[in-house]
């Protein structure tokens, strides 16, 4: 690719030279035999340098693409496996900005700028050379004028890169703003908020534009001073020029080609600001591209594969913090959950339920003592195999911009349409085959807007189609109506009879579902029994799920 | 049997993959040619808005980009007198009085140049981001002003990428594409002149090549608008299945989705690759296309201008000036693939912005605002009509008096209409048939302002703003103190938490209040809507996120609340209905039932049974 480039760069510099010898020869001694010869030599090149350009172009195409695609594949791939402690400090817009922005700033410069970068510079050491060949003085003239533009191209570079930094941080800013005012729109809307919502926004949004001028002033100055460097270099040249041709120290067609090859200079010089600019700009986009590539995951698959779990979980002593710095959210945990059985965790808000229920499936590993399934450390076993045999329905149920289908699937791709039809009467879910397209509508942001109730129930077939040896429900009913979450309890009493299971409940109701309950208090198991037993002799308990408390007290 | 098998439908799977399913939006996707010229007249007519208060100054820019591109045509022309007129004289011993005259007007053109340049770069800047700057507030404003009903239908990543990426994107054109535009046109009609007048024949010959240029434009035009579409829509794929997998990581992972996702993605990834090599190839042709006939243009200029000036017809002067215009002429016009893009990306967020400007609010603001009097809070419906879709009303026709001060609680299933009434009348809505008042003015008569005053509604969707707390409460009241922040608090059972947190009212929510539980984001919510004061609260199923501890302190907290207001409390638990002053029991937008709780259980009849079975379940 370079090869042809260099080529390139040699076949339209010489073109200025033929000229000098058309003007010299043919022209000034008047030799018309050499015109025809010398024109056709200039079309040659030229048309050498077209062909040169095309093939360095068409084999850059296919590179470039390549690169990019492979790296985003790549990037996504390490982002799947990447555990939930990352993807919580991670904004998801983050990770976008790095597969899409910086991949395409990456390949805008491995495409355009990289190579433009070396030809400019390739073509202005050649001319500079060449020049100071023709007629040296003019070629030290044209040498001089290269140092202001070095120096100030240097010095902008500066200025321009913290004012771009100024100019992305406040919008982002104003994303915010735009963001938190589509997201939060019902409660703008709900307390006449609008003026006031308005004028925060134009706030941002004049900060951002006074920014931006003090960017266009800075970038005008700059272009404006990097054009006239080369027309006064020009008029130097033109002078000192004439007057050599007038002394007889050069020829007429000399001074021509000396002008022809410095102008040709001119579009090199004015674009070098530009691609230094995406020079710095794919850097930082390959530094943030390679903060995620140099990240590993913590969680790594264990070595035994687990097949037919019988579903046996026990919690010995684990214990649980976020970081080495940060307090326990949970300690000495210990449950020894047999097949078959069903487990009711109940605990305030924030009391670490939901991570309790994380590190089941691995989500996040324990920091203190393990956890075991079927006698296995869930560390030693491979991921793969573990989160077959555990399915967990969360209580923010993620759909995805996919089929119904799809997303029902999600653990099970070889699932029957009868084991979907089943799971779906399970969650009471069958709305799903009155959707418009039946079980292929698509769902999600990009698809049908389904209400938070039937997101859960989906979310739930999902997790009972998986057909686990364990079943994690983490508040799944929340907001299903009494009347839906009564039918869904008693379908999945079914489906709990034979799987082993940890349901997280506020409710009553729900905690009917389970075996033995346990209380997570502290971040630790305080008391373990039924719900009856719990109920009456602990008053934490009693605080936490009787509704009628306040006639207990009264 | 027969042997020959039909084929499967093979096109459509190829299409779309089964896995992205099913949705109205793909036919709406093919649009009519009318709808597409519909598009193109209200983009341009949004440009001709957005430019129009700003006709004169772009007359002074158009002025200033004329006489620096004339400064810049015109040192080519300089280099010829200067070769031609400055230096006879010298080899003849008259001295370089010429020259010099011709050098100063060189240097004249550079200055002026220079100047118009940066004042032309500074004008034009400040005057894209000025439009720019109006572009964000109108679109903001239009979007505040819409109904929720057209938001829901929208989405918010839609209304979000329209005030991010097109505004962006409309940003480029203005700091580019004008510029590149202006400078490209006067170039091609100033160089042909100038051709022209230097010398007729040796201008006819390079005017030869124009045709094949546009000819060239106008393939790359089409072809690249083709592959342009084909990027978008390929990007559009890899974004949003990226970030779904991003934001749902934690089902990813449990569900073992990494490997089927991971073939999702190569396909998407693999369409946008070939989009986008397409396009490299496109310019890949298209450059050395327009380099190739730049060259043979000048070659043969070299060629026939020598011959020319061998017999005397042209001076040196001249052929270098042709020269140095054709080389000045080609190289920016390579650069046109790179604006024709930005170009196209404009004009598709330009369509894009002023679809949404053209929306109509369909709850819109009265003309002859009512001014209200002193708020009550009587609320009536009458004969209220309402349905989202066609053909399937919600609400057949409801009449309904809520005396001032009363508390109605609304049961029934999901589909019953009682969310409907609550967006009814807090005016989310309007009633497809009959009349919502308040003390007794018709909804539709009273602004925004006073409406709000005197309604507010809060729902499960307790969206916290980034902020501190206090800030977030204060949302209700803006110009509330502290201590009224703090009592409104306390009545809501929410000053504890606060207090406890880090920097009490003073910590910062981060990330929507993802600091706080979902809880206490819902405390937060009522007290902002008790600070807010008005004389009708609306509550829709606004406790069900929280655990019973925190319910149990709202529910203590709405006795205080409601007390001297009108509310309409929709809830699935019952325990918040139980506290209300009368239950409507609703069915498909009717009422089965009206009158106070202890009355309906003892009536036998729905309300009944459904207090039963919330009986059973407290278990």
């Amino acid at each position: 690719m370079f090869s042809t480039a260099m080529l390139g760069v040699g076949v339209s510099l010489s073109v200025p030279l033929v000229t000098r010898s058309i003007i010299d020869g043919p022209v000034t001694r008047r030799e018309l035999d050499l015109l025809v010869p010398l024109a056709l030599l200039a079309l040659g090149l030229s048309i050498a340098e077209v062909l040169l350009v095309w093939i360095r172009r068409m084999a850059q195409s296919r590179t470039v693409s390549d690169l990019e695609a492979s790296l985003r594949q790549d990037l996504y791939v390490r982002l799947q496996s990447l555990p939930m402690e990352f993807h919580t400090r991670w904004q998801s817009g983050q990770l976008l900005s790095r597969v899409t922005t910086d991949l395409s700033t990456i390949r805008r410069f491995m495409g355009f700028g990289l190579l433009f970068l070396v030809m400019n510079i390739l073509q202005l050491a050649v001319v500079t050379i060449l020049l100071l060949q023709l007629y040296w003085p003019l070629g030290i003239v044209v040498l001089a004028a290269a140092v202001p533009i070095v120096t100030l191209s240097m010095r902008f570079e500066k200025k321009y890169l913290l004012i771009s930094r100024e100019v992305q941080d406040q919008q982002g800013d104003l994303a915010t703003r735009i963001e938190e005012s589509a997201l939060g729109f019902r409660v703008v809307k709900a307390f006449g908020r609008r003026q006031h919502v308005q004028r925060q926004f134009d706030d941002e949004a004049i900060n951002l534009y006074n920014t931006e001028i003090t960017k266009v002033r800075l970038a005008s100055r700059f272009w404006s001073f990097l054009g006239v460097i080369p027309n006064l270099t020009l008029v130097i040249v033109l002078l000192l020029g004439a007057l050599a041709v007038g002394r007889q120290s050069i020829t007429l067609g000399t001074l021509v080609a000396f002008i022809t090859l410095m102008l040709s200079l001119v579009w090199p010089v004015t674009s070098l600001g530009g691609i230094l600019a995406m020079a710095q700009e794919a850097m930082t986009a390959a530094d943030r591209i390679s903060e995620i590539l140099d990240t590993h995951s913590v969680i790594q698959s264990g070595p035994i594969a687990l097949e037919h779990s019988r579903g046996h979980l026990r919690f010995e002593h684990v214990g649980f913090q976020f970081s080495d710095d940060s307090s326990e959210i949970l300690h000495d945990i210990n449950l020894d959950l047999t097949p078959g059985t069903t487990l009711a965790l109940v605990g305030a808000t924030g009391s670490g339920k939901t991570t309790l229920t994380s590190l089941v499936p691995r989500l996040y590993d324990v920091t203190s003592g393990r956890i075991t399934i079927d006698g296995h450390d869930i560390r030693d076993l491979t991921l793969y195999s573990l989160r077959t045999a555990v399915a967990s329905a969360f209580d923010d149920p993620t759909l995805f911009s996919m089929s119904v289908r799809e997303n029902l699937t999600l653990g099970r791709p070889d699932a029957t349409e009868a084991e979907v039809q089943e799971a779906l009467q399970v969650a009471q879910a069958e709305f799903a085959n009155d959707l418009p397209w039946g079980l292929e509508t698509r769902v999600g942001e990009q698809g049908m807007s389904l209400s938070g109730g039937q997101r859960q129930r989906l979310a739930l077939a999902r997790a009972v189609l998986a057909r686990p040896a364990v079943l994690v429900l983490d508040d799944t009913l929340s907001a299903l109506d009494v009347h839906t979450e009564a039918l869904v309890e008693e379908a999945l009493r079914r489906v709990l009879a034979d799987t082993t299971g940890i349901v997280v409940a506020h409710r009553a109701s729900t905690v009917m579902l389970a075996d033995q309950v346990a209380l997570l208090q502290g971040g630790t198991i305080t008391h373990v029994g039924t719900h009856q037993e719990l109920l009456a002799t602990v008053p934490a308990y009693r605080h936490l799920l009787a509704a009628d408390e306040e006639e207990v007290h009264a | 049997m027969t042997t020959t098998q039909t084929p499967p439908e093979q096109d459509d799977q190829d299409k779309q993959p089964s896995w992205r399913g099913v949705y109205e939006d793909e036919g709406t996707k093919e649009l009519s040619k009318a709808t597409t010229v519909r598009l193109k007249e209200d983009s341009r007519k949004l440009l001709g808005e957005l430019l129009r208060p700003y006709k004169k100054l772009i007359w002074i820019l158009v002025a200033i980009v004329v006489i620096e591109n004339a400064a810049r045509l015109a040192v080519p022309y300089l280099v010829h007198l200067g070769i031609d007129n400055g230096i006879p004289p010298i080899l003849a011993g008259d001295g370089p009085r010429a020259l010099i005259t011709v050098v100063s007007a060189v240097l004249f053109s550079a200055l002026l140049q220079a100047f118009t340049r940066q004042i032309f770069l500074m004008r034009s800047g400040r005057l894209g981001q000025t439009i720019l700057l109006g572009l964000r507030r109108r679109v903001f404003d239009h979007f505040q002003r819409l109904s929720p009903a057209f938001h829901d239908k929208y989405t918010s990543g839609r209304v979000i990428s329209r005030l991010t990426s097109d505004v962006s994107v409309i940003d480029e054109l203005l700091a580019n594409g004008f510029d590149g535009l202006v400078t490209a046109v006067l170039t091609l009609f100033g160089t042909m002149i100038l051709l022209l007048v230097l010398d007729l024949k040796l201008g006819l010959i390079a005017l030869l090549s124009f045709p094949i240029l546009l000819l060239l434009t106008a393939w790359f035009r089409k072809r690249s608008a083709v592959v342009y579409r084909r990027t978008r829509e390929a990007v559009v794929l890899v974004i949003v299945h990226f970030v779904e997998s991003m934001t749902g990581i934690r089902a990813v992972q449990a569900f073992r989705r990494e490997p089927r996702n991971e073939e999702i993605f190569a396909g998407v990834n693999e369409q946008y690759r070939e989009a986008n090599y397409e396009s490299f190839r496109l310019n890949a042709v298209f450059m050395p296309s327009i380099k190739g006939v730049g060259n043979v243009t000048i070659v043969a200029i070299l060629a026939y201008g020598g011959y020319q000036a061998y017999h005397g017809h042209v001076t040196v002067g001249v052929l270098t000036a042709f020269l140095l215009y054709l080389r000045q002429f080609f190289e920016p016009l390579q650069d046109i693939s790179q604006f024709y893009n930005t170009f196209l990306s404009a004009s598709a967020a330009l369509e894009k912005l002023s679809g949404v400007l053209n929306e109509e609010p369909d709850v819109a603001e009265p003309v002859k605002p009512v001014k209200p009097g002193a708020a009550r809070g009587h609320l009536e419906l009458r004969g209220v009509q309402f349905q989202y879709v066609d053909g399937v009303p919600v609400l057949p026709g409801l009449d309904l008096d809520v005396p001032a001060g009363q508390t109605l609680a609304l049961v029934g299933t999901t589909g019953a209409g009682k969310t409907t009434i609550a967006k009814l009348v807090s005016r989310f809505y309007d009633p497809t048939g009959g009349h919502v008042l308040l003390d007794g003015q018709d909804l539709r008569d009273l602004t925004e302002d006073d409406l709000r005053e005197r309604v507010v509604m809060v729902t499960q969707e307790n969206f916290l703003f980034t902020g501190s707390v206090a800030d977030n409460i204060r949302f209700g009241k803006p110009e509330a103190t502290m201590n009224e922040v703090v009592e409104a608090a306390k009545v809501i059972g929410a000053h504890d938490f606060i207090s406890a947190l880090p920097q009490g009212y003073e910590t910062q929510v981060e990330k929507r209040g993802s600091r706080l539980s979902a809880g206490q984001r819902q405390l937060v919510a009522f007290a902002r809507a008790f600070l807010a004061n008005p004389a009708v609260l609306i509550l829709d199923e606004a406790t069900s996120s929280l655990d019973i501890p925190s319910e149990r302190l709202i529910q203590r907290a709405l006795r205080t609340i409601l007390a001297d207001r009108t509310a309409i409390v929709i809830a699935h638990r019952l325990s918040t209905v139980e506290t209300a002053d009368r239950v409507l029991v609703l069915e498909h937008g009717r009422i089965l039932e009206d009158g106070p709780p202890d009355l309906l259980i003892t009536t036998g009849g729905n309300y009944a049974g459904l207090h039963q079975a919330w009986e059973d379940s407290l278990a």
